[in-house]
């Protein structure tokens, strides 16, 4: 009985810690910022999108969404692309070239990407990759292939032997296994990556922070950032731009949970 | 096929880590030319930075709380919530939405929400009738680090019961049902079964979390920028700082250094410790 009481009431208290917050956001999206500050919970006396309309009127909005989705999508197409190849080496290879490639990218897991901060800054500045989203793709790159060789090799090294083997006995090239065998195979755990991936270029703010600073290169994060004081804190803009910013991950989080848990945990587990 | 992965790891995450190895045996601003002055930067940062001991123990404060409460009410959420009902399922999709959310939305909403004067939890407050506990939370230095503590949790827990759930659920369920009949009660089974079972998640999610805890930047950047007086300062703000700031190059390179060297001790302890504790002799 108190059992029952006590598990209710830890529910339900970490459930609207979670729900409150995000309900005052989403009714703070139609709210002027009176509004907000006198009755943040209560459904908002107009339902207009005068807030959207003066965010994009205004704000600037549109192009760091571009720039973000750019800069998201590239990162992990190109992520996985590779590290699917490399992980593919690591798997198949008797030889040590496996062991040292997958040595080699542990190494990446040990050193967190943060470090990089100072030598990646100068090296950019050198090559003139700042202020691009060429090099900011170039940086997601770099820091999520450790991760992602991690995931996808141990997935690999998981699929049976024989099928690789049965293929090759067949003529297969190791391009036409890798094609039409490994990749098919491997789609849960790409898929599960890639939005671990996706996650993680979308959301960053460290390496645009020091990398970006003009207004047209700016991705996402970097811009509810700038919302705090250009507005001196005007709380339905910046609820409005964080609903914005957040409506992607919404939707891929309702239309394709299970990929999305799996991803976000896995990261997590194997990370 | 490895070479482009390779060409491009080697290039933008080996060659910056040895050059940042460069960097901090040097003094520099990042503009004029670099002299080299040895270990001058690691001995001035161990023995003679009030600011960098000061924000090495702010971080290791935030682990130990995160780790701490994320990881007990990682557990204790997930406990509830193992069964595959509708409801359980639910709330496990509620729980695990912030974690889908960026630091930095995060950390404004929160921003919000512990604001003094229009904020949520300070009207909250006050409309019961509690105005002394309606503080300034993030303008405090007393309870900055802990208000983005707060928010970590918040934002992580849910993550941490989706994991801990696949990993009671695979507990056999005749254990619980044995120490029923024996009449166990529930913090029996707890103590005597969900907790011996469920310790190599345990390790994965604390280990997890730590090195989580010691890459922290978004969500304080975004809530306090490390303020007020360096009170809620993390590493790796601190490194940002003393880099884009403070135009200390180097010497953001010596920090980063040992950044690294602590988080590889601290997973390296922990492993050591929780592998004794459950056993494992692999």
């Amino acid at each position: 009985m108190i059992y029952r009481i006590f598990k209710n009431t830890m529910l339900t208290i970490f459930a609207a810690a979670v729900l409150v917050p995000s309900s005052i956001v989403v009714l703070g999206t139609f709210k002027e910022d009176v509004e907000i500050y006198t009755k943040p919970l209560a459904l908002p006396k107009h339902w207009n999108l005068n807030n959207f309309r003066t965010l994009i009127d205004t704000g600037n909005v549109i192009t760091p969404f571009k720039n973000s989705v750019i800069v998201a999508v590239f990162s992990v197409a190109i992520t996985i692309f590779f590290a699917s190849l490399v992980s593919y080496v690591i798997a198949r290879s008797i030889t040590v070239t496996g062991k040292v490639l997958f040595l080699l990218f542990s190494l990446g897991l040990a050193i967190p990407g943060q470090v990089n901060i100072i030598p990646i800054f100068t090296l950019f500045t050198k090559l003139h990759l700042n202020n691009s989203l060429f090099g900011l793709v170039l940086v997601n790159i770099a820091l999520t292939l450790p991760i992602s060789v991690f995931i996808i090799s141990a997935f690999f090294k998981d699929l049976p032997k024989e099928m690789f083997e049965v293929a090759s006995i067949d003529g297969a090239g190791h391009w036409r296994v890798y094609r039409s065998i490994a990749m098919p195979l491997a789609r849960p755990a790409i898929g599960a990556t890639s939005i671990f991936l996706f996650v993680i270029c979308w959301n960053d703010l460290l390496y645009p922070l020091m990398l970006i600073n003009e207004l047209d290169k700016k991705t996402l994060p970097l811009t509810l950032i700038d919302f705090r004081g250009e507005f001196a804190t005007s709380y339905s803009m910046l609820f409005t731009a964080i609903m914005v910013a957040s409506i992607p991950m919404v939707l891929m989080y309702v239309f394709m949970q299970r990929s999305f848990v799996a991803g976000l945990t896995a990261g997590a587990v194997k990370g | 096929m490895a070479f482009p992965a390779f060409a491009i790891y080697s290039f933008l995450y080996l060659y910056p880590a040895l050059s940042n190895l460069l960097y901090s045996t040097q003094r520099w601003d990042g503009v004029t030319k670099p002299e080299f002055i040895g270990l001058k930067n690691f001995i001035h940062l161990l023995t003679d930075d009030d600011l960098f001991m000061k924000v090495l123990s702010n971080n290791i404060r935030f682990a130990i709380i995160v780790v701490v409460l994320q990881t007990g009410f990682g557990l204790l959420f997930a406990t509830f919530l193992t069964e595959n009902s509708k409801t359980n399922i639910f709330l496990r999709t509620v729980y695990f939405f912030p974690t889908i959310l960026s630091s930095v939305s995060v950390g404004l909403i929160w921003t919000f929400l512990y604001d003094p004067n229009y904020g949520f939890i300070n009207a909250t407050l006050k409309a019961i009738g509690l105005d002394k506990l309606a503080l300034n939370w993030l303008g405090d230095s007393k309870y900055s680090l802990y208000a983005v503590a707060v928010t970590q949790i918040w934002f992580h827990t849910g993550q941490m019961v989706v994991i801990y759930v696949a990993g009671l659920q695979q507990i056999p369920a005749e254990l619980y049902e044995a120490a029923e009949v024996d009449g166990a009660t529930r913090w029996q089974q707890f103590k005597n079964i969900t907790w011996p079972m469920a310790l190599p998640t345990t390790a994965v999610i604390v280990a997890y979390t730590t090195i989580q805890t010691f890459r922290a930047f978004d969500l304080v950047y975004a809530m306090t920028q490390g303020g007020p007086l360096n009170s809620s300062d993390l590493l790796v703000t601190l490194v940002y700082n003393t880099a884009f700031v403070g135009y200390k190059f180097g010497y953001a390179a010596a920090q980063t250094i040992f950044l690294v060297l602590l988080v590889m001790l601290v997973t390296w302890l922990q492993r050591r410790t929780l592998r004794i504790d459950y056993g494992d002799k692999k």
